[in-house]
């Protein structure tokens, strides 16, 4: 793995250790773009920390700012950091000493 | 922070070759330790696919090597990822006569597949697809 993939997934991790910036990954997952003011409406937290996040999010590259209506920002999901991560913990998830376990009792049985 | 990109593991296991390769590489034996229910055509190229019932979840596997007794391998889906991502796991049996039983090695490899730049795009590219298919359908249905 190239080093600065693990850089992709640090932010990751870093970004979703804080439960004000995991709902706002949340949400734009599962709503689709938004501005600030739009999460504001539907998270209860207040519209400045939601800004702030927001930008921090958008510097990590886990967002990316788009113009939206009115020239309000809108705020998309970026997944594929999301799927870097995501392959590290698919390799923590993946249990071999379970099966193989299993096999040798089955041998043992039959 | 350190990415595994492989998992490997080797096992003694006091049964001949021949006994765990039919265990590794039959539906009866898949379907009996592995899975819950498994169904396999044994050639390069054989698709291959384990259910686990309680857990409500289907693996399809790629055959890819069959030198029997001594090598199977296959590839399958990363865990996690949905299923029509292209991206996937290599995992490899090898066997070894050791005594009257086996050394059996497992290495599973490819954790560390990184979406290049023609990856990224395709995802934002679906991304946008879907917002664009989901327009047409609106515009297709506002017309009719």
């Amino acid at each position: 793995m190239r080093p600065d993939s693990e850089a992709v997934a640090e932010q990751v991790f870093i970004a979703l250790a804080d439960p004000t910036r995991r709902a706002i990954l949340a949400a734009l997952a599962e709503g689709g773009p938004a501005t600030a003011t739009d999460l504001a409406g539907r998270l209860p937290i207040t519209r400045q920390a939601i800004a702030k996040h927001l930008a921090l999010l958008s510097d990590a590259g886990l967002v990316t700012a788009e113009p939206g209506e009115r020239r309000r920002v809108r705020y998309r999901l970026r997944s594929a950091p999301m799927r870097v991560a995501q392959q590290f913990l698919a390799a923590l998830a993946r249990d071999w000493d379970g099966p193989l376990n299993a096999l040798k009792e089955h041998l043992d049985a039959t | 922070m350190g990415f595994p990109d492989r998992i490997e593991r080797t096992v003694e296991i006091a049964h001949p070759p021949a006994k765990v390769w039919a265990a590794l590489t039959t539906a009866e034996g898949l379907g009996t330790w592995f899975g819950n229910e498994a169904t396999i055509d044994l050639r390069p190229g054989g698709a291959a696919q384990m259910t686990w019932t309680d857990e409500g979840f289907t693996a399809q596997m790629r055959v890819e090597r069959v030198e029997e007794p001594t090598v199977f391998g296959f590839t399958w889906g990363i865990f996690g990822l949905p299923d029509e991502d292209p991206r996937r796991t290599y995992v490899e049996f090898t066997l070894e006569p050791a005594g009257a039983g086996t050394r059996l090695t497992v290495v599973e490899s490819g954790f560390a597949q990184l979406p290049e730049e023609a990856h990224r795009k395709a995802y934002d590219g679906n991304t946008e697809g879907w917002a664009k298919e989901l327009g047409e359908l609106v515009d297709y249905l506002n017309a009719a």
